[in-house]
């Protein structure tokens, strides 16, 4: 039983509010990963929960009980670093012991933990060597194995793989992943500037802008019906095309006009009283295609062609002033430079928000 | 001519030489001797490239040699001889080292070293350590590190006049003006005591000011070592549930036990050639000889340079050990 209950949770340095007022409930078990661009507070937040920083307002409760003036240790989190923050001159087995030997567990207890954690790692070989002699991947499930080790009801990630290297991250993912199914009544919370991991691992991702919350929701939901323009850029990659239009028809279905003067009709129900508004129109790249066809939704020249295999990007020009239209082709497409394309998109798949941003529910 | 005239010239003619001498002497190399031109041009580069270093190296080991290695040689063998009438001198074999073993005076002074060399790196350590730990988070903490840091800029006799101040005896009639008796006096005692003829205790009064100034640098090298540990580590600590005290004794002092090592050693080397301060306070009397001090009673007032010699020997036999561990520690924290 280790539900999270953020009420209202603020920090400030100084005058400086750096988390302004986030609310969110973590059920047992939950796989949580906070996201956001850098300078979010996400780190901050997560530091909160740890007892690593002060809350300045608002309440954290696990389990029912109001940790906010409880020691980092007495809450029953642990906490894997970026930096993996090993103890240097401890032995592998040292490092996953410190813990339980501060807190005065008996001998037998510490082996049978430190031991059953290093099972589960791989780490068994290594459990004599200082961690210098260990590769980044081995020290990272070092720090985990110490985690583990903890026993705890919420596990802390701070950007866990940002230190390895590609290759190694993917595994260490696929790795955290498996942790999560094996201790599945543990709660985590993840924090991440990486999509992908956010997208594989989260039961819920956590959208943080600013200091505050701008989405929570299952990843697919926060791609298939983000709630503002900044979920919409940040998750997906390439971030959404956004353009600029305005609103002509209401109703059960809305319709737009885009810069380039053609109208577009959207899936959208909206009052009569936006009638004549701003808008922002969206379309993500992955869901443009090239068509013939008099029902298109953009003309532009294709400026550049980045051919990946597995896709193809094109940067067209002539549709927004200031950046290119972003498309994202399946395989290989052979386009050439300058070339006039069109491109269509279904109705589903169109986004629209109105000028402050927020989107338009369906 | 003005003295600040003449260090003036000297400052220009020493510094002017230094960089004429590398840089002509370079240009000799590559212009002269081994020109980067003609068929050999290749092997001339290697070649020039094998000779520079030494090249750059021959002032140094010059006047090391000069002024290092050959007095070594030569107290070594003065420590062998022994003055004769007539300014001559004597192959005498190890008979000053015997004569000097058989001296009560001698190893008077050597249990004051090995006292010297156990309390004061210890307490200076302990006590920087204390210092740069208790000052690192404050507000004020820099100004208190400037202040254990500044007696690091007195000289050994400044600080040593300093403290015969506070050790001061006045008649028991008149106000005491050292610090210590007036203290002592305030809390019930009874004759103003005369702190530095107390055989054996004697030994740590003057300790004490070796410590006071050797403090501050071990706090300014430690506060760096303590700086240098990884925040992470000590939060993982606060997290694995560790008390201030557990954190600073089994997460940060292992850390940076190297360069305590490094800092102990270092004090070490500087106790084992203590002689101002003794001979500034008591001059080896009241048994609080030390071997630097012996060493200089035998050369310049016994003038009898072979025992003096041989103390120096002594001295040297000790430091080195020490001084070798030292650049190791030290080595191994470069990398």
């Amino acid at each position: 039983m280790a539900s999270l209950s953020l009420k209202g949770i603020r920090k400030s340095y100084g005058a400086v509010e750096v988390i302004k007022g986030v609310d969110l409930e973590i059920e047992q078990g939950e796989f949580i990963v906070f996201v956001g661009p850098s300078g979010c507070g996400k780190s901050t937040l997560l530091r909160m929960i740890a007892g690593l920083e002060r809350i300045t307002g608002g309440e954290l409760v696990i389990d029912g009980q109001v940790v906010n003036d409880v020691p980092p240790s007495k809450r029953g989190i642990a906490m894997v670093f970026q930096s993996y923050a090993l103890y240097p001159h401890m032995t592998v087995y040292d490092n996953m012991a410190f813990g339980m030997r501060i807190a005065k567990e008996s001998k037998e207890e510490i082996d049978r933990r430190v031991r059953s954690a290093a099972e589960i790692l791989q780490l068994t070989p290594y459990l004599d060597r200082l961690p210098k002699a260990l590769s980044g991947g081995q020290r990272q499930r070092v720090a985990i194995g110490r985690a583990i080790c903890r026993d705890p009801k919420v596990f802390l990630f701070d950007e866990p793989l940002s230190n390895l290297d590609a290759a190694l991250r993917v595994a260490t993912r696929i790795e955290i992943a498996k942790l999560n199914e094996q201790m599945a009544d543990t709660t985590m919370i993840y924090v991440t500037h990486d999509q992908v991991e956010a997208m594989t691992l989260a039961d819920r991702i956590v959208v943080l802008s600013a200091g505050r919350i701008e989405q929570v929701g299952p990843p697919l939901e926060l791609y298939e019906h983000p709630a503002n323009l900044f979920v919409a850029q940040f998750i997906g990659s390439p971030a959404m095309n956004i353009v600029k239009g305005k609103i002509e028809e209401t109703g059960a279905q809305t319709s737009v006009r885009l810069p380039g003067g053609n109208s577009v009709t959207v899936d959208v129900a909206t009052d009569a009283s936006e009638k004549g508004k701003d808008c922002h129109f969206g379309v993500r790249p992955e869901d443009l295609t090239v068509t013939t066809a008099d029902d298109f939704l953009f003309e532009g020249t294709v400026d550049i062609a980045e051919g990946l295999g597995e896709v193809t990007l094109l940067y067209v020009s002539d549709i927004r002033e200031d950046e290119p239209l972003v498309v994202k082709l399946p395989g290989i497409v052979k386009v050439d430079k300058g070339q006039k394309l069109r491109f269509a998109a279904e109705k589903a798949k169109l986004h629209l928000f109105d000028a402050d941003g927020k989107t338009y529910r369906r | 001519m003005n003295p600040a005239i003449q260090g003036l010239i000297t400052i220009i003619l020493g510094v002017g030489g230094c960089v004429g001498y590398f840089y002509l002497s370079n240009q000799f190399l590559d212009k002269v001797l081994f020109p980067a031109k003609g068929e050999h041009a290749g092997r001339n580069i290697n070649r020039a490239n094998m000779v520079r270093p030494w090249l750059f190296l021959a002032p140094a080991l010059l006047f090391l040699g000069l002024y290092l290695a050959y007095p070594v040689v030569a107290t070594f063998i003065l420590s062998l001889s022994e003055r004769v009438p007539g300014d001559e001198t004597r192959f005498v074999g190890f008979e000053n080292y015997r004569l000097m073993f058989s001296e009560p005076k001698f190893w008077e002074a050597m249990r004051n070293n090995a006292l010297w060399l156990i309390v004061v790196p210890a307490f200076s350590t302990a006590f920087g350590l204390l210092a740069a730990q208790l000052t690192d988070r404050i507000r004020w903490g820099s100004i208190a590190k400037s202040l254990i840091f500044m007696p690091m800029a007195i000289s050994f006799v400044g600080a040593s006049v300093i403290w015969k101040l506070v050790y001061d005896t006045r008649p028991a009639d008149q106000d005491q003006i050292g610090i210590l008796n007036a203290i002592y006096l305030h809390l019930g005692g009874t004759d103003p005591q005369t702190w530095l003829t107390i055989p054996f205790w004697n030994n740590f009064f003057l300790m004490i000011v070796l410590i006071w100034i050797q403090t501050g640098f071990a706090m300014v090298i430690l506060s760096a070592a303590l700086r240098g540990i990884p925040e992470e580590t000590i939060e993982a600590a606060v997290i694995d549930g560790a008390n201030p005290f557990q954190i600073f004794f089994k997460i940060k002092v292992p850390q940076i036990m190297g360069t305590i090592a490094v800092v102990w050693t270092t004090i070490t080397i500087v106790v084992l050639k203590v002689f101002d301060i003794v001979f500034a306070m008591t001059n080896g009397q009241w048994e609080t000889q030390v071997l630097a001090n012996y060493m200089y009673d035998k050369l310049f007032r016994a003038n009898d340079w072979g025992v003096g010699s041989a103390s120096a020997m002594v001295i040297m036999l000790l430091v080195t050990p020490i001084l070798v561990w030292n650049v190791m520690n030290a080595r191994k924290e470069m990398r």
